[in-house]
């Protein structure tokens, strides 16, 4: 057994790696589950959620250098619970991953650290709001995080990003009750879309000043898939118009479960249900000795959306402990835009 | 295939020739792999050791001087960025033993902390951070465990008396909080903040487990020296088996060359007979080396355990490589020493006729030569000595010796026999003597394997004897205190101390800290100033008032290894700690341990350390009752069996010790004098067989064959005395060597060496006791010879 899958059966603890993608559709036994009557309330809820299973703290952003290079950064902060239970000490309970990414149209930098709870070396803080894993540091100010600072370093590359929200935190779903699967598996889900984002990329040829859009996505649960959902394909997309789409597809043994949220640029949000939002793998490509798909087409006829997306770069391939596609894509279409997209289970 | 039935049938009439080639093959394939074997196990053991913490490979931190780490300082070198890893380290006494565990965290070890395939299953890793835990320890190991113990899992990679577990679960057992140490990932993220202006710890290449593997290289050496030895007085006897095969069939070649064989084919032949004997032979070999390891493991382990505190296990592994090269090396030891024979075969023109007497004018040039370089490696070896310094040149130094003594003493017994020529009148005396000379050739390399055994057996029974005197004698100057007693912990040992304070003359705690002096491990001691010190510490080489210096904190006192290997003389500057740096006032024996020790005073020792251990102390009783004291101490504190000992005691533990330390040893030298011993049968049998042409006119000439009978004897036990004669300053200088140059290098320590005439006149006794033995066979059977055989010679061959 090598020392990653080690450390991925940790981070998803009691789990059958068989099951789901990286065991996300398992039991979750002792743990509570997503409430559809559960008001999100801040500052508490940018914290952890000790009796959720799972949690993260994920930020996507599309930049750009002066001289018109496009960038993608990633920043994640997983939290898996041993026990429902967040304690001081050694066996406080928590495992914390830290993932980064920054990719260019040539290379994909990406790094993971993981950490336990309980020492002081990862977790997180709800106000003053604090996500950090060793170095690396999610800081906001504000109710609803108007600002955030987002510092994260890798072997060869760090980047430092100052962040400040246009617009309101929106709620995906029911009131960010967001549903899953057919079955019924649902995750507390919400995201502040609209950062304009300033920063330092540190690349091993030097410092890159950038600029461009975030996007935060706040989810917990303790059962977010099926058992029978082997991975998703999730896309964040920004209008030139300024409007957001957030769209997934979740995969089935036979079928797809599809749900998007439609963003106006004021924040007003419009959920879409299962089988509005239609995706299709148009083109595939073998990176690291899997069929990916690069090129997708992604319909949402109520909304006349119907583009084609092409990734910055194809290789943009996460492969750490437990490996993925994450990074930065620009569409065209009905729409034209950026986003950002993730594969996972491939 | 009929040329192959025709050699075999020569094993099919002498059967017992073929067992002594056999089993003196397998004997010395046994002894070889045997001592791979163990040293094999031993070196697994350490790599266990060594790839368990991960560290072995990586940079560490640790604290200055030497204390323990608080989690907050690693935490806070991980978020200014830099990968380290906790490791927490300690000693858990459960179920009687003692064991070390190590604690450390897999989240952000790096590769390698964490042994491959020490987790079977997926479901392990989670239990591995989680409550109770696991732990991993060696197989057939598993202690007794009490219920909220964690899961105790058996794994491959781990080395004897560990517990590797995560460190959560350390802090657990070990019930404490603080830091062994951080391991520093070899590769860091670029962009770092300098680690000299985040923290005080101190970087430190990897040490620990090569310390370990630096201070057993001499043990293991010793032993591959002793199975060299071993295989090569084994390979003796397969060569005189083999010469004496191939000289009894000269005829059967003769007449199968005549009958139109190809020279070519009967070479073939004679090779794949001789492999197929050596391969049968080796398996025997290998086997049997298996069951010698296995016999020997066990003291071995206990050795290493004793001497360098390397834990090894107790059973031994069968590995397919270590069969296969003990294989190889009986085959290539087989063809090595049948190549003389194959020569002469090849060389000799296949019609001559045996010419004895022309051999041995031959043979007599060939002894002068052996012996000019016999002495020129005597000469070598004596100038190695001198130059000395370190284990290789003390090695070479005995091997130069041992070959040039043996390459030597067919030279000195012909030089013997011409002296005792002079006084001889008689003329069977004068034959005798000159038959001696005649049988030489063929008997010296059994007698070269005979003094081969008994050099190594006086060489190393006078060091050991040496060693045993100077330690038995140094414990009567180490050990005055009567009671010696360990407590659980420091409260315990202060209640006790505080007890009996009122009964005894004196107390003496122990107080100790471990640390590193010229960056190898070392312990420090604090000692009050008492006049037991003063009185009986054994010290080497002092200033005039080394233990004023040390109760006013202007000196310190070394132990003769730590002087040895720093190169340091009285006067000299010792750094024990970084604010604590003190002149060497004596310098005291020491043959407990291989490490560097030194002696401050109490009050200095737990200023400058601020963790030590003072759970154990001395106690000088004077006119009390060491047993009733024993006995009050036992009923008011609760101590486990073996922490509260009286002197004798104390005593008998060192020296039992000290005699398993040398018991493998011992028993590698009584195995290779048996193989000696065998290899002088052997070659006595194959003379016997030869020498009756030369026997026979004797005979003729009016002699009985008791007589006959009798002389050989006579002369066997003469020849083997002059070869012991020979062996004894061989074997003298033998352990001179190993005392002064040997033993300084591989413990620290040199010591006197006295002499053991009784023991070297037992040996004799047993040389001329197997050799009796060994003679006895061909003299019975030359007594028993049938006359008629005896004529046969003249009809027959002449």
């Amino acid at each position: 057994m090598n020392v990653r899958v080690f450390l991925l059966a940790i981070f998803w603890a009691n789990q059958a790696l068989t099951q789901g993608f990286a065991g996300l559709g398992t039991e979750a036994q002792g743990f509570s589950i997503p409430d559809p009557d559960y008001d999100i309330t801040f500052p508490q809820d940018h914290g952890a959620h000790p009796d959720f299973r799972i949690e993260w703290w994920y930020l996507t952003a599309t930049l750009e250098a002066e001289d018109g290079r496009a960038f993608g950064v990633q920043w994640t902060l997983f939290r898996s619970a041993l026990r429902p239970e967040e304690a001081e000490g050694w066996d406080g309970g928590q495992v914390y991953l830290g993932h980064a990414g920054l990719t260019t149209a040539e290379t994909h930098y990406r790094s993971e650290r993981f950490a336990r709870g309980g020492i002081g070396q990862a977790g997180v803080v709800a106000e003053p709001f604090t996500a950090f894993i060793d170095d690396w540091e999610m800081r906001g100010e504000g109710l609803d995080l108007q600002q955030l600072s987002l510092f994260a370093r890798g072997m060869d590359f760090s980047y430092d990003l100052d962040l400040t929200a246009d617009g309101p935190i929106i709620f995906h779903g029911q009131d960010g009750y967001s549903v899953k699967s057919p079955q019924g598996q649902a995750s507390h889900y919400y995201s502040q879309p609209f950062y304009r984002v300033t920063g330092t990329l540190t690349l091993p040829e030097g410092d890159v000043e950038v600029t461009g859009n975030g996007w935060l996505d706040r989810e917990w649960s303790s059962q977010p898939l099926a058992a029978d959902q082997e991975g998703w394909d999730w896309f964040s997309l920004q209008f030139v118009d300024g409007a957001r789409l957030m769209g997934f597809g979740l995969r089935g043994l036979e079928t797809v479960f599809t749900s998007a949220t439609w963003i106006d640029p004021d924040g007003t949000v419009t959920p879409y249900g299962d089988g509005e939002l239609r995706m299709e793998a148009l083109e595939w490509a073998e990176i690291a000795g899997r069929e990916v798909p690069v090129s997708w087409r992604v319909e949402l006829p109520e909304r006349g959306v119907d583009i084609v997306t092409t990734p910055l770069n194809p290789g943009a391939w996460m492969d750490l402990s437990f490996a993925y596609w994450e990074g930065p894509i620009s569409f065209s279409g009905s729409h034209e835009g950026r986003g950002y997209l993730e594969m996972t289970g491939y | 295939m009929p040329v192959l039935e025709t050699l075999f049938s020569h094993w099919r009439r002498h059967p017992g020739q073929l067992a002594t080639l056999v089993l003196g093959l397998a004997l010395a394939t046994a002894l070889w792999s045997g001592v791979q074997a163990i040293n094999e196990e031993a070196r697994q053991s350490y790599a266990r050791a060594a790839s368990t913490l991960g560290a072995g490979q990586g940079e560490r931190l640790i604290s200055p001087d030497g204390a323990e780490i608080p989690v907050a300082d690693y935490v806070s070198l991980r978020r200014a960025g830099w990968l380290v890893s906790p490791v927490m380290e300690g000693e858990l006494a459960l179920s009687g033993t003692t064991w070390r565990v190590i604690g450390v965290d897999p989240l952000t070890a790096p590769t390698g902390a964490i042994p491959q395939g020490a987790f079977e299953t997926t479901a392990d890793a989670p239990a591995f951070l989680g409550r109770p835990g696991l732990v991993f320890v060696a197989p057939d190991s598993a202690p007794a465990a009490p219920p909220d113990f964690p899961a105790i899992i058996t794994s491959d990679a781990i080395a004897p008396g560990l517990m590797l577990t995560d460190i959560g679960t350390a802090a657990r057992l070990l019930e404490r909080n603080t830091l062994s140490f951080l391991t520093l990932v070899p590769t860091q993220p670029d962009g770092l903040p300098p680690l000299s202006t985040l923290t005080d710890l101190r970087r430190e290449a990897p040490a620990g487990e090569q310390d370990l593997s630096r201070l057993t290289d001499s043990f293991h050496l010793n032993l591959t020296a002793f199975g060299f030895l071993s295989f090569a007085v084994g390979l003796f006897i397969v060569h005189a088996s083999i010469g004496l095969a191939f000289e009894q069939r000269r005829p059967v070649f003769r007449t199968l060359r005549a009958i139109g064989v190809p020279f070519s084919r009967l070479i073939t032949a004679l090779a794949f007979e001789v492999t197929l004997i050596a391969l049968v032979a080796g398996s025997a070999g290998v086997i049997l080396g298996y069951v010698i390891a296995a016999a020997l493991l066990p003291d071995v382990a206990g050795t290493l355990h004793n001497l360098y505190g390397a834990q090894i296990s107790g059973t031994l592994a069968f590995r397919p490589v270590w069969a296969l090269l003990g294989l190889a090396i009986a085959v290539l030891g087989t063809w090595v020493s049948s190549a003389q024979s194959f020569w002469h075969l090849i060389t000799m023109p296949l019609l001559a006729p045996a010419q004895p007497r022309a051999w041995s004018m031959r043979s007599a040039r060939a002894t002068r030569r052996q012996a000019g370089v016999g002495a020129v490696l005597l000469v070598i070896s004596a100038a190695l000595a001198g130059i000395g310094g370190s284990l290789a040149i003390g090695f070479l130094s005995l091997g130069a010796l041992l070959i040039g003594a043996a390459l030597l003493l067919p030279g000195v017994v012909v030089v013997v026999l011409r002296i005792a020529e002079r006084p001889i009148r008689s003329a069977y005396g004068e034959w005798v003597l000159a038959d001696t000379r005649q049988l030489l050739p063929g008997l010296s390399l059994a007698l070269m394997a005979l003094l081969l055994a008994l050099a190594a057996n006086i060489g190393v029974s006078t060091m050991v004897g040496s060693f045993r005197l100077t330690f038995a004698g140094w414990l009567d100057q180490r050990l005055v205190s009567e009671l010696y007693i360990t407590a659980q912990d420091e409260y315990q040992a202060d209640a006790i101390r505080d007890f009996l304070a009122p009964q005894v003359a004196s107390v003496l705690p122990i107080a100790m800290a471990e640390t590193r002096i010229d960056g190898l491990p070392a312990t420090v001691f604090g000692i009050v100033d008492d006049d037991t010190y003063r009185e009986y510490w054994p010290l080497l080489e002092t200033v005039t008032d080394p233990w004023d210096r040390l109760a006013d904190d202007t000196g310190l006192l070394i132990n003769e290894q730590l002087a040895r290997r720093s190169g340091l003389d009285l006067g000299d500057r010792v750094t024990l700690h970084p604010d604590l740096t003190l002149p060497v006032a004596a310098i005291y024996s020491d043959y407990g341990n291989p490490n560097g020790q030194a002696m401050i005073s109490l009050d200095l020792l737990e200023q400058t350390f601020p963790d030590t251990d003072q759970t154990r102390s001395a106690f000088r009783t004077g006119d009390a009752d060491v047993e009733a004291l024993r006995q009050s101490v036992l009923a008011r504190f609760d101590l486990p069996q073996g922490h509260i000992r009286d002197q004798a005691s104390q005593k008998a533990v060192a020296l039992r010790v000290f005699d398993q330390t040398f018991r493998v040893t011992g028993a590698l030298n009584v195995l290779t004098l048996a193989v000696a011993g065998f290899a002088l049968l052997a070659s006595l049998l194959t003379l016997a067989n030869m020498r009756l042409p030369q026997v026979a006119p004797i005979w003729a000439l009016g002699q009985t064959r008791a007589r006959l009978a009798r002389t050989e004897l006579i002369r066997t036990l003469g020849i083997v005395a002059v070869t012991w004669v020979i062996a004894l300053p061989v074997g003298l200088a033998l352990a001179w060597v190993l005392l002064a140059i040997v033993n300084v290098e591989a413990f620290g320590w040199r010591l006197p060496m006295t002499l053991f005439p009784a023991d070297y006149a037992r040996l004799l006794g047993y040389a001329m006791l197997s050799s009796t033995i060994a003679a006895a066979l061909p003299a019975l059977r030359l007594l028993r010879l049938p006359p008629a055989q005896l004529l046969k010679v003249f009809s027959n061959e002449r």
